[in-house]
């Protein structure tokens, strides 16, 4: 269902020129809980977001559902977004004066759903992640592994086909990262779709298919040359 | 939707009150300075009398010094001489008609130890208070046989009765004016028409005459004119008879005519009197004869002041200070709130909804500056007071109405709202992931 073929991306600054992916092919299938391992500035955040549509790509073709990705304009891609794709951050990116409920309404509101059926799935989201009782809190009034829960629930709000996670653990300690884990793996018995990027090869274990970035390209398993020492920098890295 | 923007807008506001107030003060400082002046120049150029545009004439005779014309371009004097008036008077060929002049009396109030004191009055003719639609509180106005009678008859405002009487209906009670007495026929209601389109000549903006007594009885006793008079050749000697008999000019004539066929057949009587006068000797300028309808006639008197003009266009100038300044702030929101915008776009808002959300922001930032401005301008106007407080006009120039406070609104939303535009779609072309990146 996702589909890149020789994807590159270059950032172009007035001094520099940045190849974060070349030539970047993968397919992932309807289903598949993808991790994503790679040395800092390998290019997994970059993949994720042109995976996303968050960003342009520079050369060759990206297909999602079978639908390729350079014909759309801005309405469609937004809609592609809103209602196919769901993101967690590392950084969790609630809006500080919304409140719970809201945050999670967010991409709802932009889908345009009548308001019983935004409450109906904003409630049932919210209990999924435990955290139906805390909804009028202010996203600051929760722990990090809360927050990172209430980023979940908004991504999932929308009944996405495919969540994107880019390092959803990286600010959390092992036991929260832990039902976070948890939760992401449930989620995906369910159906959906998961692309993960973590640096905690324990983490990417856990995922059905590993993805190795190495210098904006790709390989299956933890890369042919997957040393011990490459493991621990990534792991430390984290 | 609509509704849901309103709450963000009020959220974010909320969220940036240094900002947000900074914007609202700057487009309200901009709206109040605009409409102080707006408001100034709206009621100076106000036709009070705008509901008988159509039927109301003012009526010039060019009867002015065949070397000079009276002002330039050979324009015909502004006021009328006696003769000519009460020529045109007695000819009773308009609908209505009224002359009328400035002058003043002393008021003796009842009770002994009251004191007299001296009132500005307009003598004039019985049909002025229809024609003008003034307003009457008690009794009515007189009608032409005591005008033909010379009858000692007044009519009071409604202040001189209020000072008079404290309010009471003195219908039929007698007033003493220099002396004599007079009957009271009415009482006005309350009415200050500005500019005082009846007599531009004598102080536009004053408040009217407090006495109103027949124009007849003012001549024949020779009541002082305290209006302005312009005489072209010197008044030979002979008291107020020759003085009467000059060309002098010191009447406003007011004619009232129904349609366009009654007012071809007054100009057509105006020229024939004007030649038949060139006959006896006067007249000696080419037939120029004019009658103007009262917005004609406030125009034609340039009422509004060119200095107005100036202090708008500097007005207007400072409130596009104002909104260059809101625009640099606006970006500087948009810059903090990069992240939030970044953050909607990937949950799934398109440019346009985006660029909905924070017009309709701008807008709301707009309506409290509107707001805040109807304040600054209520404000600039007691300033505009107090700065000319000797004049007695001021006081009517200082008052709001609805339509002055929607256009501010308006006028503030519309700025916000073309101040917004340039951040607003700076905001919406921010790439969906460049802020999320940065953990
Ligand atoms: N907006 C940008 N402008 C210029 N260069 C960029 C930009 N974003 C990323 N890059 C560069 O692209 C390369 C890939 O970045 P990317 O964020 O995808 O790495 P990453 O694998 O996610 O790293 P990390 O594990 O540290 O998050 C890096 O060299 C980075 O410096
Ligand atoms: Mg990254």
């Amino acid at each position: 269902m996702l589909r890149m073929n020789s994807v590159s991306k270059v950032y172009r600054t007035d001094t520099v020129e940045t190849h974060a992916l070349r030539e970047f092919s993968l397919s992932v299938e309807e289903g598949e809980f993808v991790s994503v391992t790679g040395p800092s500035g390998s290019g997994k955040t970059t993949f994720l977001n042109i995976a996303g549509l968050l960003e342009e790509l520079t050369d060759g073709s990206y297909e999602l559902d079978g639908r390729d990705i350079s014909s759309l304009n801005d309405r469609e891609r937004s809609r592609v977004r809103n209602e196919k794709i769901g993101f967690i951050f590392q950084s969790f990116n609630l809006i500080p004066e919304l409140d719970i409920f809201d945050n999670v309404d967010v991409p709802l509101r932009y889908r345009g759903l009548k308001s019983a059926e935004r409450r109906r799935r904003v409630e049932r989201c919210l209990e999924l992640v435990g955290l139906a009782s805390r909804m009028k809190h202010l996203p600051a009034q929760l722990s990090g592994g809360q927050q990172q829960r209430v980023a979940i629930a908004r991504a999932l709000a929308g009944e996405p086909r495919f969540l994107l996670a880019d390092e959803p653990t990286g600010n959390l300690d092992t036991h929260m990262a832990d039902s976070v884990m948890e939760l992401l793996a449930e989620i995906n018995a369910g159906g959906t779709t998961i692309i993960m990027v973590t640096h905690e090869l324990t983490l990417a274990d856990r995922a059905k298919r590993n993805i190795f970035v190495r210098d904006g390209n790709v390989s299956d398993g933890y890369g042919s040359d997957a040393s011990p020492e490459l493991h621990f920098a990534s792991a430390a890295n984290a | 939707m609509f509704t849901y923007y309103l709450k963000l807008g009020l959220l974010s506001i909320r969220a940036n009150p240094a900002l947000s107030s900074l914007m609202v003060a700057a487009v309200a400082i901009g709206i109040g300075a605009c409409m102080t002046i707006v408001t100034v120049r709206h009621v100076m150029s106000d036709n009070p009398i705008a509901h008988k545009n159509d039927v109301l004439y003012h009526v010039q005779v060019d009867n002015w010094n065949p070397a000079d014309p009276y002002q330039d371009p050979d324009l015909p004097p502004e006021q009328m001489a006696y003769i000519d008036a009460k020529a045109l008077y007695d000819a009773d060929r308009a609908f209505r008609q009224t002359t009328s002049y400035k002058t003043s009396r002393i008021i003796q109030p009842d009770g002994d130890d009251a004191r007299p004191f001296t009132l500005d009055v307009r003598a004039t003719t019985a049909d002025f208070f229809p024609m003008f639609d003034v307003p009457f509180a008690y009794g009515a106005g007189w009608d032409r046989a005591s005008d033909r009678n010379e009858e000692r008859v007044a009519v009071l405002s409604w202040e001189l009765n209020e000072q008079l009487y404290g309010g009471e209906d003195p219908v039929g009670q007698m007033l003493t004016v220099n002396g004599e007495p007079y009957r009271i026929a009415g009482v006005l209601d309350e009415w200050t028409p500005v500019p005082k389109f009846y007599d531009l000549n004598n102080n536009p903006y004053g408040a009217p005459e407090q006495l109103y007594l027949p124009f007849s009885l003012a001549v024949a006793n020779n009541f002082n004119r305290s209006g302005n008079t312009s005489c072209w050749k010197p008044v030979e000697d002979g008291g107020p008879e020759a003085f009467l008999a000059s060309e002098c000019i010191w009447i406003q004539m007011w004619i009232e005519l129904r349609d366009a066929s009654e007012k071809q057949d007054y100009m057509r009587f105006l020229d024939a009197y004007v030649e038949e006068q060139k006959l006896l000797g006067r007249f000696p300028r080419p037939l120029n004869n004019r009658l103007h309808t009262p917005e004609e006639w406030l125009e034609y008197q340039e009422v509004v002041d060119d200095t107005v003009g100036i202090l708008l266009s500097l007005a207007v100038l400072f409130l596009v200070v104002c909104l260059l300044n809101t625009i640099g702030l606006l970006l500087a929101k948009v810059m903090r709130r990069a992240k939030d915008i970044s953050l909607r776009r990937a949950l799934g808002a398109s440019k346009s909804t985006l660029f909905a959300q924070y017009i309709i922001e701008a807008g709301m930032i707009g309506a409290a500056g509107g707001l805040l401005g109807i304040v600054m301008t209520w404000l600039g106007l007691r300033g505009i007071e107090q700065l000319f407080i000797e004049y007695d006009f001021i006081e009517h120039l200082v008052r709001m109405d609805w339509s002055m406070v929607l256009l501010a609104v308006a006028l503030a939303v519309l700025s916000a709202l073309a101040a917004a535009l340039y951040p607003t779609w700076r905001a919406c072309n921010i790439t969906p992931a460049s802020q999320l990146r940065i953990q």
